[in-house]
């Protein structure tokens, strides 16, 4: 079996000027995963995107795609990858087929005869013939996913592909996703700063932070990774957080408005419950607090272009903007 | 459809109703004067020769359809460089301005391929303008002011016979398609620079302006400059309605205003293949 990283980044380095808006990133993605990207605004995700498809060239580093340097190999590599790069722009007074059309041009292949599967794919078929300036903004960003699926690409790089959706087209666009890898082989690089897209989607992820990797690996290892901090929502709470510091069972303890949040190993907290429940609290809910949303903003504290999610997992009042 | 990477941007020029702004100005503006000069009369004529009617008898139709288009010719100068800068400047900056690079430089044709393709168009758009200003200028004039011989006025006034008129307008169209390829040539330079139409048209008229200021202030200093001013040579066309015609003249500006398309083609490549895609 083929082990060769579908992705992988060398030290990657991008300068404007005097600023660097990535630094020394290293990512790998393997075959067949999608791959979340996360980070806050003006992190870097859409500079490293660029540089992976070519459109800017690193100050420092290589790309590497299905193991060979994007230099040198472009068009080869090119050929087996599919992108939308930030906002789905294209030529508004021509039709979404003569656009499609446009790009199978670019591709040289023969890839003219995929365009009613992909416009089917993303539900616009019937209304290719339309020019895209009558478009809605979630057409647009479906008529991009449908760009970047022409020709059967093997990777996939999607930047912010749900944005600008409504909850019905999030969800579509996450379950397109989801089929792709699930049915089709293909791998998608998925970028966002909606984390509950990456949560609900990726299948290994890599977080990004002021232009470096903060951390990188797979979903459920990252989430396992760590105190495991739980938040009883239970009657009485002043009795429930005496009970709690008092146990043995717990680490750290302390109340967060009506509710109790404790550090507790994950095995240990059926015993947890059980003794709240024989000392005759009301336990009403057991919350696991350890979610993307708690990962992500421990990684990025202290930056301070953090966008707030337009769906997803909402970040908590007070939380990075 | 199948369509070819070049194909795609001749349709695309094609289908953009602003590709046409020249075409409906050079549409508007030559009825206007052969309008105009046809209800003014032989007025215009006869300011021509005036200073020669004391010692030459002119007899038959001088005001006619071949004089006319000579005269309109002489928008070659500015004005037929300003319309053809207005679409050339576009070919490159309006797909920054549109964010469609993104659309065409992750695919793999490479950027090398996508720039000849749109320069190629660049310069089917400026033939294209002229071509349209001949058959405009000469078909209406002709409609209007008939045929006859063609009078050339300048130091000395050259009279070609009605049968070689024909003949010398057309290759003087032609060589001003050869010196608008330049024009357009410049104003696709600029176009790789900036991310909005305006900055292609601005820079490439002020540059053409100076230059033909420079070329026209009789200074030693500026007289020096003159052989490298690209703007020297753009009056080739006019150089195959004297008589005889200057043909090492011809083909020396010729051969000038090759290598400076040739140039401005290869500057243009130079950044437009390192360029970092912002936009």
């Amino acid at each position: 079996m083929d082990t060769t990283p579908v992705l992988r980044t060398n030290g990657l380095a991008k300068r404007y000027r005097r600023r660097w808006a990535v630094q020394d990133l290293s990512l790998t993605v393997q075959k067949g995963d999608v791959f979340g990207f996360l980070g806050p605004n003006g992190a870097g995700k859409s500079t490293t995107i660029r540089m992976l498809l070519s459109l800017i060239r690193p100050t420092r580093g290589t790309v590497e795609l299905f193991g060979k340097p994007l230099a040198g190999n472009r068009k080869e590599i090119l050929r087996r990858v599919g992108g939308l790069v930030e906002r789905p722009d294209f030529y508004e007074y021509l039709t979404a087929r003569r656009n499609l059309e446009i790009v199978a041009a670019l591709r040289g292949d023969d890839s003219f005869r995929d365009i009613d599967r992909v416009l089917d794919l993303v539900g616009l078929l019937l209304r290719a013939a339309d020019r895209v300036k009558t478009y809605s903004h979630g057409m647009k960003q479906r008529l991009g996913i449908a760009q970047a699926l022409l020709g059967n690409p093997e990777l996939v790089i999607l930047d912010e592909p749900t944005s600008g959706l409504d909850p019905q087209g999030i969800k579509e666009v996450r379950e397109l996703i989801q089929r792709l890898s699930r049915d089709q082989g293909i791998t998608v690089f998925l970028s966002s700063h909606l984390l509950g897209e990456i949560e609900q989607t990726a299948t290994s992820m890599a977080i990004i932070n002021l232009g470096t990797l903060a951390v990188q690996g797979r979903v459920a290892d990252l989430l396992a990774a760590g105190e495991h901090v739980v938040r009883f929502d239970a009657i009485p709470a002043d009795r429930t957080l005496q009970l709690l510091s008092a146990s043995q069972l717990t680490g750290t303890v302390h109340r967060n408005g009506p509710f109790v949040e404790c550090t507790v190993p994950r095995e240990q907290v059926g015993a947890v419950n059980r003794m709240l429940v024989e000392a005759g609290i009301e336990v009403r809910a057991i919350l696991p607090r350890r979610s993307l949303e708690e990962y992500f903003l421990a990684i990025t504290e202290g930056a301070s272009d953090v966008a707030v999610p337009v769906s997803g997992t909402a970040m908590p009042e007070g939380g990075v903007r | 459809m199948r369509t070819s990477i070049l194909g795609n941007e001749i349709l695309k020029t094609a289908l953009k109703w602003r590709s046409y702004i020249s075409f409906i100005a050079v549409g508007i503006i030559i009825p206007l004067v052969e309008i105009a000069l046809k209800l003014e009369g032989g007025g215009m004529g006869r300011a021509v020769t005036r200073g020669l009617s004391q010692d030459f008898f002119f007899v038959g139709n001088i005001l006619n359809g071949y004089f006319v288009t000579q005269f309109i010719m002489n928008s070659l100068w500015i004005h037929i460089p300003f319309l053809v800068v207005l679409g050339a400047g576009d070919q490159l900056a309006g797909e920054a301005t549109g964010g469609t690079f993104r659309l065409l430089l992750t695919r793999p044709a490479s950027r090398t391929s996508i720039l000849f393709a749109k320069y190629l168009t660049t310069l089917l758009y400026a033939a294209a303008l002229v071509v349209f200003l001949a058959v405009l200028s000469l078909g209406l004039g002709t409609l209007l002011f008939g045929t006859g011989d063609l009078l050339v006025p300048g130091r000395t006034i050259v009279i070609h016979p009605e049968n070689e008129a024909l003949g010398r307008l057309f290759l003087a169209f032609a060589l001003a398609i050869w010196g608008m390829w330049t024009v357009a040539s410049l104003a696709f330079l600029f176009s790789s620079l900036v991310e909005n139409g305006i900055g292609p048209l601005v820079g490439s008229m002020a540059v053409i302006i100076i230059f033909y200021i420079v070329s026209n202030i009789p200074a030693e200093l500026f007289e020096s400059a003159k052989p490298y001013l690209f703007t020297t040579y753009l009056d080739l066309w006019s150089k195959v309605l004297e008589e005889p015609i200057p043909w090492t003249g011809v083909l020396h500006s010729a051969g000038v205003l090759g290598a400076f398309s040739i140039g401005f083609y290869a500057v243009t490549w130079y950044i437009f293949v390192r360029k970092d895609v912002l936009s």
